[in-house]
């Protein structure tokens, strides 16, 4: 590398306008939001900054306190099972032999971060609604166990006597395939990045000493792909707290995430300062949690 | 679901005869070597399983588009083949301003984040500065933070420096194609360092010894280098920008509506082939485009590495 000073014609015009863009276009917004967010709203336009604490006050009113924790029951869960889901696809892909399928099955899993995140969203009502493949392979299992059941005339007594599908869309539930379903590819990445680069001489001592599989998955190749769990799992949660689309879409009446409250202040409660009090709880949030991924990783040396 | 049964009725049998298990990996290709212990991946459950949840993840986008050719204005069950919608979102003059809309925002930003890029890695990767920690940390932030964080800090500021709203075609798109410019080449960036970690710099050296100034070593030495991963920043900015809703949504104005948010307000409409069919030609151009940006980034890791 060489010393900024000796170069400098070629330094200054190569460093200054990337730092200039971002300096301009993306620190002076944030500040802005964040002085805001310590703003009292006088009138439809006029907001007077006092320093005051009161818009981070009310995000731990019962009101929104209930939307937050809510928040994140739901998107927790969702990045569990993207996780659960996540991490035998990304072993998979991490043990396969052969180059070929291993590109080919990247690219599966990249090729979604390409599709409009909108376009995914929408392609799963036609997935969930009640005349969907999901509940039509429900009603042929009914039809089917309706019929068994109704040779031995317990059929209208254990199963009813007419279908009714599952009602999934407009739900918490759809709410949480969506998640899944939009931010899965965000979990597989990191993960393969980690499983992939496991030392494969480890798992071979494991069970040369005698450890069985199992065993040597729980003791052996999940410490050492804690970190890309870690990383799979903030890059999932915290960003799915924002999608205020997801639930626009999806969810029912109840369904609103923190994103939708900060998104509402915005666009049409016109609550400016409460809305950045909000995004930067979500800031806040995302810091800690990066910070926390830094220090596991310093102390286990490394890793993706 | 398919995937899944087959599985359930084949895993038993390998197990059962380890020959058919052997007979069925030489048929796919896989050679005669026996499985070792960390043969993970030859586990059919683990194919199974991995067969089924991609075939979760294609599926929905799969129907979304077969749909978009299905005669129903309702669209729930299978009518028969047209491309009525086709012609019909080609007619609607909204909804094909908002697709130049986007093309305009994503070429513009296209240009200005692969070279912004460009330079932030070329500096990164250069030379040593005072601050150069702080300077790697600011051109990855975008990376990090919440995208509806950016999008509201980039509504309130463009609010308060009084951005005009009242401009016409395209100055009308600035102030998205500014936001987009700002979280897209810091993903340049990534993409260029990782190809210049390859780069081997007596070549340089070479140029700089027979003459060349420190320009012409750029221009003539560095940049045709570069070429792969600057395709690939450009095909990943391209992308990044086209299908961008959240930052979009915040900073659009009713005259600057990009393809992302007309489908978003169509689908608050009411759902209807239409949007299948806008949709479908959103999925081929950014799927083509990712595409070629992977294809590209390939040949980036032969030089020096493995």
């Amino acid at each position: 590398m060489d010393d900024w000073k000796r170069n400098q014609r070629i330094f200054w015009p190569l460093a200054l306008p990337p730092a200039v863009w971002l300096l301009v276009f993306f620190l002076v917004p944030l500040s802005l939001i964040w002085v805001l967010s310590f703003g009292e709203k006088l009138g439809i336009q006029e907001i007077a900054t006092t320093w005051t604490l009161d818009n981070y006050a009310k995000a731990v009113e019962p009101l929104y306190a209930s939307i937050l924790w809510k928040s994140l029951r739901i998107c927790g869960l969702a990045t569990l099972i993207c996780l659960l889901v996540g991490y035998p696809v990304a072993f998979l892909i991490a043990f396969l032999r052969s180059s070929m399928w291993k590109a080919l099955l990247l690219l599966g899993v990249i090729i979604p971060f390409a599709i409009n995140i909108l376009v995914r969203t929408f392609s799963l009502i036609a997935v969930l609604r009640p005349t969907g493949p999901i509940n039509a392979a429900y009603e042929a299992l009914w039809n089917g166990a309706h019929a068994v059941l109704g040779v031995v005339g317990l059929g209208d007594a254990l199963l009813g006597e007419r279908f009714t599908p599952l009602m999934l869309m407009y739900s918490n539930t759809a709410v949480i395939v969506g998640i899944v379903f939009v931010f899965f590819p965000f979990m597989v990445l990191p993960l393969y990045a980690n499983i992939e680069k496991i030392d494969r001489s480890y798992l071979e001592a494991s069970l040369d000493l005698g450890a069985s599989h199992l065993r040597t998955f729980v003791s052996v190749i999940l410490p050492l792909t804690w970190h890309g769990i870690l990383s799979g799992v903030i890059i999932v949660f915290i960003p799915s707290l924002g999608y205020f689309f997801i639930p626009e879409i999806l969810g029912g009446a109840n369904s609103d995430l923190i994103g939708n409250v900060i998104e509402r202040q915005f666009k049409s409660a016109n609550n400016w300062p409460f809305g950045a009090a909000l995004s930067f709880l979500l800031m806040y949030a995302t810091f800690g949690a990066l910070a926390l991924r830094a220090v596991i990783a310093g102390r286990r040396g490394g890793g993706a | 679901m398919t995937a899944s049964s087959l599985e359930a009725e084949r895993a038993p049998a390998a197990a059962r005869r380890p020959g058919r298990a052997r007979r069925v990996a030489r048929a796919l290709g896989r050679g005669e070597e026996a499985r070792g212990p960390l043969d993970y991946a030859r586990s059919w459950w683990l194919r199974g399983f991995a067969a089924a949840v991609f075939l979760a993840l294609y599926a929905p986008i799969a129907m979304l588009i077969v749909f978009s050719f299905n005669d129903s204005r309702r669209n729930i069950v299978w009518q028969g083949f047209t491309t009525d919608y086709y012609v019909k979102a080609w007619n609607n003059a909204e909804l094909i301003q908002a697709f130049v809309n986007s093309l305009t925002i994503a070429a513009t930003s296209t240009l200005v984040s692969t070279i912004l890029g460009t330079c932030a890695a070329l500096v990164l990767w250069r030379f040593r500065f005072p601050g150069r920690p702080l300077y790697e940390g600011l051109t990855s932030l975008p990376i990090v933070i919440p995208e509806i964080c950016m999008g509201v800090a980039m509504m309130a500021f463009f609010n308060r420096i009084g951005w005009p709203t009242d401009l016409g075609w395209p100055w009308v798109l600035g102030n998205i194609t500014i936001a987009h410019i700002a979280f897209s080449f810091p993903f340049v960036a990534i993409v260029v360092r990782a190809r210049l970690v390859g780069f081997n710099r007596e070549l340089e050296e070479a140029a700089r010894d027979l003459g060349a100034s420190e320009w012409q070593v750029l221009r003539d030495i560095v940049l045709p280098y570069l070429k792969p991963g600057l395709i690939a920043g450009a095909m990943i900015a391209f992308v990044l920008s086209l299908d961008d809703f959240v930052i979009t949504f915040f900073t659009a104005g009713p005259n600057s509506v990009t393809l992302p948010i007309k489908i978003f307000s169509m689908i608050r409409f009411g759902v209807t082939p239409e949007i299948n069919a806008a949709s479908t030609i959103l999925i081929l151009i950014t799927v083509a485009a990712t595409v070629v940006g992977v294809a590209m980034q390939r040949p980036g890791h032969d030089p020096g590495k493995e």
